[in-house]
């Protein structure tokens, strides 16, 4: 009698168990689900390559106009500027953590790192608003908003990314690699720099999509520093504002509706298509790295 | 006459005493083993003569080792002595790249850029070290994809190209089946005649089979130090013979 | 000897750079809390932080009010869900299983989701076609699907760290795997689990990007429990602040960011303190 109770708990248990770990899968399908259905026709209607290559974006216009392309190379001119800032800083810091940092400094540096990851997107817009944007205002002119005050807080923002992933990949290189590179007479740093930071490559990698994701998908920093005006493609510059995907959709979602709204969603749907790319490619790395 | 000079050296991690008032002669064109039981110092010696020590945190020596009567810890630029005295380590270690890559990383770290000249080097290297004619065909293939003899001859290819007089050996065989640990002992043979070899190893047939002098260690000193033949058929110490004669602990 | 020399500038180069980034990387974080802070925390006082929300006061209080019902009801719903994923994938399926892989997919694709993506997914089924509007449960079932990726991988590196003698000792006295699971296995992995539910907590607190349109930007005048109000969040609070553009909200927005880093300071320590306390676990 008891075991049979025990049996039954068991099973019902194990079944639970089960769907709790199938809601990921659902969650994921129906993100997916929503998202094109309510994006999908709008793409169609406005037809695809009218969408993403038209770089005209006049939704209260009368013919409305939606093409996005100027978002598109938007993000991707801001992500370029991030990583270009972040990933050389981040790299030298996870090679600094792991390989020349005493242990003192250590413990003041790797929290710091951490705190940098745990600071919300609005304290870095906040922080980019009211430092960054004056900075440049006051220096190069313009109004401060723009692709390259974007570009710099996004380079801050992915930095703990870019750290803690590279540092622990430079961490699991084989002592031995460096002990022969040592041995035939290099120095520390030509050790580091030409046989642990290759041997970590895949690692590095690995960061900088993660880092190209956190980018191309931060929202309330870009909106509060990148000016947030559509700029026809000509006159896209480091120095003047520019507007995101990301930040489309959150400064026209409040007041759309129709099509407008549903172009909106759309916008989701390309960024989205974005973060899978990027998804694939991590695992194309991961599955690279299993064979190796 | 003597290449390397060990007078009264004296090493601690930290508060550990891992070498005891050592001093030794090392011959040129000879092979000299040491031997003893693990955590005897005979690897920490090995590793201070181009100074690998250095490397690890709260390691304090003194006395003094010469290299062709210079201090190697006072007058010789660490990444100067290292080109000079060449270490192949215990397990094979060869770098993620290519065959020749590894071969060509030493000269091209000090400076040669001329490719041409990295090719002869590559290639003396690799002959020298017995594998030319296994590995010509496949010299930009991973050298990971080697075995294991393959690699540690690989190893001492790597070590050969920056064209140091003296080459460390650490336990270079323990890894290894017999067959390519005959290999690389044919090959030391060999190549005495070019170079000073100090060898470490678990392995007493290893010794009385290569080198010419052998150095028994125990507890951080050296117990007898004499010509490889008289240390194992007449041991003058109590503790040699018991060691040799596999009665030890 | 020139190549030498050369050499050695150039490798003293790259380690007074590898320094310098060192160096800018941790001075960048000092000044962003020292601009932050140093504005910030003389401006929190008794009627910022509890008293009624107007124009003058610029109150957080139903805000952070809003927060920690946020924080508590999300983390009710993902955290069970999280475990009992985390439980699956590593006591019970197979090595190999398909599901497994898929579901691991779906993890790491849920985790890579953008807070905007959520924001209109949250928008799009909860506040429109369930009929939730905006409100705080539209914002919380969305914050619930947003931390599951970081409930599960957190939960299953703490319970694949267990060691195994101790699942082997247990079910060897005859428990089974379920009281294996539940008595042995999550006890032991529970500084791990926690830290998870820690970084959910900052995640959740920093969140606005999500919430914008799904709890929306309102403000009450005084902190209600209502799941359907509109009502919004600190980090929501702090972004209408900084955007009104005003000297006086500005300043607010200092001392609303100034309690979010607290916070999130406090969540980073903690998670150290719990991870400190996992590593001496398993170097026993």
């Amino acid at each position: 009698m008891q075991s049979t109770k025990a049996n039954y708990s068991e099973k019902l248990m194990q079944a639970v168990f089960y769907l709790s770990a199938l809601i990921s899968i659902i969650a994921v399908i129906a993100i997916c689900l929503f998202l094109l259905l309510r994006g999908i026709p709008a793409i169609g209607e406005i037809g695809i390559m009218e969408f993403i290559l038209n770089e005209k974006w006049k939704p209260t216009d009368y013919p409305p106009s939606y093409g996005i392309l100027s978002m598109i190379v938007g993000s991707t001119y801001v992500t370029a500027g991030a990583i270009a800032i972040g990933v050389p800083i981040g790299l030298m810091c996870a090679v600094f953590l792991a390989k020349f940092c005493p242990d003192t400094v250590y413990k003041i540096a790797k929290p710091a790192v951490n705190l940098l990851a745990g600071i919300p997107s609005i304290v870095y817009g906040f922080f980019g608003m009211e430092v960054i944007v004056p900075f440049l205002r006051e220096n190069f002119g313009g109004n401060g908003f723009s692709i390259l005050s974007s570009s710099i807080i996004l380079g801050i923002m992915i930095l703990p990314t870019i750290i803690s992933i590279s540092e622990s990949s430079i961490r699991s290189v084989p002592l031995s690699y460096e002990e022969g590179s040592l041995g035939l007479g290099a120095t520390k740093e030509e050790t580091v720099f030409k046989i642990v930071l290759p041997a970590a490559k895949s690692g590095v990698f690995t960061s900088i999509i993660l880092g190209i994701g956190r980018a191309v998908g931060e929202t309330m920093a870009v909106v509060m520093v990148a000016g947030n005006a559509v700029m026809p493609l000509d006159k896209i510059k480091l120095l003047k504002p520019i507007r995101t995907l990301t930040t489309n959709i959150v400064t026209e979602m409040s007041y759309a509706s129709g099509l407008h709204e549903e172009s909106l969603i759309a916008t989701g749907v390309v960024l989205f298509v974005f973060i899978i790319i990027l998804n694939t490619a991590l695992s194309l790395i991961k599955t690279r790295d299993a064979k190796n | 006459m003597s290449k390397i000079k060990i007078e009264d050296v004296n090493l601690y991690y930290g508060e550990f005493q891992a070498l005891k008032n050592i001093n030794m002669n090392i011959k040129e064109n000879e092979i000299t083993a040491f031997i003893g039981p693990s955590g005897c110092g005979k690897s920490t010696l090995l590793k201070s003569l181009n100074r690998m020590n250095d490397l690890i945190e709260g390691v304090k020596i003194n006395g003094r080792m010469l290299l062709d009567d210079v201090d190697i810890y006072k007058d010789i630029d660490a990444s100067v002595l290292r080109k000079r005295v060449g270490m192949v380590f215990q397990k094979p270690n060869p770098f993620p790249m290519s065959i020749y890559e590894n071969v060509a990383y030493g000269p091209k770290t000090h400076g040669i850029k001329q490719r041409s000249k990295l090719d002869d080097i590559v290639e003396q290297s690799l002959r020298a070290a017995a594998m030319w004619d296994e590995v010509k065909d496949r010299l930009k293939k991973s050298a990971l994809g080697l075995s294991g003899g393959q690699q540690q001859r690989l190893c001492i290819a790597r070590a050969f190209s920056v064209n140091p007089e003296v080459i460390l050996l650490d336990e270079p065989t323990s890894a290894l089946d017999p067959i390519s640990t005959m290999k690389i002992e044919d090959l030391l043979v060999d190549i005495k005649k070019n170079y000073t070899i100090v060898i470490v190893t678990h392995n007493m047939q290893q010794a009385t089979r290569i080198s010419d002098k052998t150095g028994f260690f125990l507890h951080g000193e050296v117990v007898e130090f004499d010509d490889t033949e008289k240390l194992f058929s007449m041991p003058e110490n109590k503790k040699t013979e018991d060691y040799i004669t596999g009665r030890f602990g | 000897m020139d190549v030498l020399r050369r050499r050695k500038t150039i490798s003293l180069i790259l380690k007074l750079t590898v320094w310098f980034c060192g160096i800018l990387t941790v001075g960048i974080l000092i000044y962003i809390l020292l601009f932050i802070l140093l504005r910030g925390v003389p401006k929190i006082n008794m009627e910022f932080l509890f008293g009624e929300y107007n124009s003058d006061t610029l109150s957080a209080f139903s805000s952070v009010v809003t927060t920690i019902e946020m924080v508590i009801i999300s983390l009710f719903i993902s955290v069970p869900i999280g475990v009992f994923c985390a439980i699956y994938l590593t006591e019970y399926a197979k090595r190999g299983n398909k599901t497994v892989k898929v579901i691991r997919l779906a993890v790491d694709t849920l985790a890579g989701i953008p807070s905007i993506v959520f924001g209109l997914f949250g928008m799009i089924l909860f506040v429109k076609l369930l009929g939730f509007r905006a409100s705080v449960l539209s914002g919380i079932c969305t914050l619930s699907i947003m931390i599951l990726p970081l409930i599960i991988s957190s939960s299953e590196e703490a319970i694949k760290s267990v060691p195994d003698m101790y699942r082997e000792g247990s079910l060897g006295l005859g428990a089974g795997r379920l009281r294996t699971v539940f008595r042995i296995v999550l006890p032991t992995a529970m500084p791990g689990i926690l830290s998870g539910i820690i970084l959910a907590i900052g995640r959740i607190v920093g969140e606005t990007a999500a919430l914008i349109f799904t709890s929306g930007t309102n403000v009450l005048k005084n902190p209600t429990l209502d799941l359907m109000a509109s009502q919004r969040t600190l980090a929501i609070h702090m972004y209408m602040l900084a955007s009104e553009g005003l000297p006086h909200s500005k300043e607010m927005a200092f001392a609303t960011g100034s309690i979010l880093i607290i916070i999130v300071f406090l969540v980073n320590y903690t998670t150290t303190k719990l991870a400190g306390r996992i590593g001496r676990l398993s170097d026993e």
